[in-house]
């Protein structure tokens, strides 16, 4: 026990399995047992999988960039555990609310990783359907807007008795995932204050990846993050983000709590950006090469490894969900260099909903302009 | 009492709905057997009085009224809008009528408001937004900007933001700083966004309607010099359509253009003119985005002359649109340059001096006797 990341004197955190995969929860892990202990090894299987068809997209896809094939891509690298986990704690009925970084969440609420590509190739500015792809909503680039527009879904929830009633098959909750740096955002802050407000079924899922670009989380924050809420009367935890069970065991209690109508709640977790902040960043310059070792030690797939291991899955297993992993980063690479630029009237679709004589007045034209180069042709 | 959706559909096809039709002539008595009250009629139990005449805010009040009746996703919220009613009692009563849980007070932040409005909306609702002035718009500019406003876009028509957010705006009122201000150029900057600003009780009462049952969000600028000025509002007939000018008066030699306020202003100005011998014809905008241009292009065809009254500062703002676009388009009808006049563009100042800052008809007529000497 001694051993466990939340001894005395440190910060309590969730974790159940060990960097080095050995099962032992620590202290503050007790409350979620329950949740874990449905758990069967499917769901173990698939945990893993995701993590690794994840971690191999990452690469295909940075290359993608490299190549000049996307504008951008924003790694997930390190903080698969974290994501996987908390997805899989969400219900069908449940809403989530990414950042950008969220793209193993997407994945599981049944999202094309292609339509992530869609948006980071210049193709479209969303690129899915939400209520189509799990109630995935699209991906928020200025840090924290979303925060609101979740508690805004929350409270709509509670407004239409989709949340609350005590039947735990239909009730919903809104999960919304932040990071550090998003969490200095006035947004957040303004989102926890209308969430205890309204008590709203919601759960703010915070990554501490511990970087916000070139910023080191002190820089926003003096205070450990899971503390944040508790001015707001939201309830905190803190969990080991690489550890993809404690991940899914503490998301799954506070959305169960959510849904059933005790109110919104906070979960930090730790995790490290092992990645560049995107593409166009150079951590080398930032951090140092320590550091980035000491995390890699940690990192939530060769965990998860060692811990399947010594439930005695096998070696064929995990050669296959590398084959897989494969698989899918080679039809994703292949299906985004089919990905032609949208037509140029897509540009006036959908600015508004109703007719408005300026945009439709500019299409015409546009319309016009172009044509007049076919005809000298 | 106040009209309906269904009612107001009827009015606007100024149609009865069939099987209602002419029920006079069918049932009209035998001669010599007239019953003038024997029967009172439904048509009659159904018309209230139609023409009331009340104050700007009342009519706001009386609109929002009738479109939280009309549909239950409608919400009003902001600050001290529930028991309250607002700092100007614009929601006065609609929460003892609706309850708490469609007009509902929100925590202390414009950012909080608009944002949490735009996921009320992605869950079906028609959020009605009160931001408690025009200066303190600004915490919420950002969700204003690059969210609500691209939602839809970035959506690609996946999703409607039927999102009203109602700002006082506008001064003479001998307020504190943030207290006056015409922001409303930010907005009209900003596609995705429509802007509109009533200027008589019977547009307030009518224009919110609109404006709620938008899909699209609409920034709703409300003169707040005005919400005591009454004025008649006719029940039954609605106003012209949300994003149309209006002729607010007829005239020949001047072509006048402004929108909240400033209208009563040009109109004042007008009658001033009118004493002096010269004919002016005002125009009320209405809507600021999209901007019904085809009013304003008529009129000068006719005068050759236009001067843009606003209380927002002058600096690329919607009187320099107006004057660029009617340059461009009415070119060879213009007997004058366009001319504006704006607040100066400094800060709003202290009130003691708003009087020189906002123009007044003095400075409306001193524009047109510059139009006319060309």
């Amino acid at each position: 026990m001694s051993a466990t990341i939340d001894s005395p004197g440190s910060t309590p955190t969730v974790q159940l399995v060990t960097p080095d995969g050995r099962w032992q929860p620590s202290d503050s892990a007790e409350e979620y047992l329950p949740y874990v202990e449905s758990l069967g090894e499917h769901d173990l299987k698939r945990f893993y999988r995701d993590m690794v068809v994840m971690r191999q997209f990452d690469t295909e896809a940075a290359n993608l960039q490299r190549q000049g094939q996307l504008a951008l891509w924003v790694p997930s690298h390190g903080q698969e555990a974290a994501q996987v986990g908390s997805a899989y704690a969400a219900r069908p009925q449940d809403h989530i609310f990414p950042s950008y970084r969220e793209h193993a969440v997407g994945m599981i609420r049944g999202l094309d990783m292609v339509d992530i590509l869609r948006m980071l190739r210049g193709v479209t500015l969303g690129g899915w359907v939400p209520e189509e792809n799990g109630n995935f909503h699209l991906y928020t680039l200025v840090l924290a807007s979303q925060t609101l527009h979740a508690t805004g879904y929350a409270m709509g929830m509670q407004l239409d008795g989709s949340s609350g009633t005590g039947n735990p098959e239909t009730d919903a909750a809104v999960l919304v995932y932040f990071g550090d740096g998003a969490s200095s955002q006035g947004d957040t802050s303004e989102s926890l204050v209308f969430a205890a407000s309204y008590q709203t079924p919601q759960v703010f899922f915070l990554q501490n990846n511990h970087w916000a670009i070139s910023v080191p989380v002190a820089r926003q924050s003096r205070t450990p993050l899971y503390l944040r809420g508790s001015g707001f009367g939201v309830p905190g935890t803190r969990v080991d983000g690489n550890d993809v069970l404690a991940s899914y065991a503490v998301t799954a209690k506070w959305l169960d709590d959510a849904r059933a109508g005790h109110g919104p709640a906070l979960i930090e977790a730790l995790t490290y950006r092992v990645g560049a902040h995107t593409t166009a960043d150079d951590p080398t310059k930032y951090r140092t090469d320590d550091e980035l070792a000491s995390w890699v030690q940690r990192d939530p797939i060769v965990r998860f490894v060692a811990h399947l291991r010594t439930l005695g899955v096998e070696q064929e297993f995990l050669d296959a969900v590398d084959q897989e992993a494969a698989d899918i980063a080679d039809d994703a690479r292949r299906r985004v260099l089919q990905l032609g630029p949208p037509s140029v009237g897509r540009m006036f679709e959908n600015v508004y909903a109703e007719p408005h004589p300026l945009v439709e007045e500019q299409q015409e034209w546009l319309a016009r302009y172009e044509e007049s180069f076919g005809e000298q042709a | 009492m106040i009209q309906t959706d269904e009612t107001r559909g009827l009015a606007v096809e100024s149609q009865p709905p069939a099987g209602q039709q002419q029920p006079a002539a069918e049932q009209e008595p035998p001669a010599g057997q007239q019953q003038p009250s024997a029967e009172p009629a439904a048509p009659a139990q159904s018309d209230p009085p139609t023409r009331l005449t009340m104050p700007f805010g009342k009519a706001l009040n009386a609109g929002m009224r009738a479109a939280l009746a009309a549909d239950d996703h409608v919400l009003l919220m902001g600050e001290d809008i529930g028991p309250l009613g607002g700092v100007y009692r614009i929601t006065e009563g609609l929460q003892a009528e609706f309850g708490d849980k469609r007009v509902f007070d929100t925590p202390l932040a414009e950012s909080g408001i608009v944002g949490t409005a735009i996921g009320l909306a992605m869950r079906g609702f028609r959020p009605v937004c009160e931001i408690q002035f025009d200066g303190f718009v600004f915490p919420a500019f950002d969700q204003i900007t690059t969210q609500l406003a691209r939602m839809r876009n970035r959506h690609e028509g996946g999703v409607t933001m039927p999102i009203v957010i109602r700002i006082p705006f506008g001064g003479s009122i001998g307020s504190i700083e943030h207290h006056s201000e015409s922001p409303e150029a930010y907005f009209a900057h900003t596609p995705g966004l429509r802007v509109v600003a009533p200027a008589t009780p019977n547009d307030a009462y009518w224009m919110i309607q609109d404006a709620i049952r938008s899909n699209d969000p609409v920034i709703f600028f409300e003169p707040k010099s005005r919400y005591f000025t009454k004025g008649e509002v006719d029940t039954t007939v609605p106003a012209a359509p949300l994003h149309t000018s209006r002729i607010a008066r007829e005239g020949t030699d001047v072509t006048l253009v402004g929108y909240g306020a400033m209208v009563d202003t040009l109109l004042r100005a007008a009658d001033l003119a009118a004493a002096e011998g010269t004919s002016a014809e005002v125009i009320d905008l209405r809507s600021i985005s999209p901007l019904d241009f085809g009013p304003v292009l008529e009129s000068v065809r006719k005068t050759g002359r236009l001067v843009v009254g606003q209380e927002a500062p002058g600096f690329v703002s919607v009187a320099s649109e107006i004057a660029a676009t009617v340059a461009e388009r009415a070119f060879y009808s213009l007997e004058a340059p366009v001319l504006r006049v704006t607040a100066f563009d400094t800060p709003y100042p202290p009130s003691k001096l708003e009087h020189g800052f906002i123009p007044d008809a003095d400075r409306i007529l001193e524009a047109v006797d510059r139009s006319l000497a060309y």
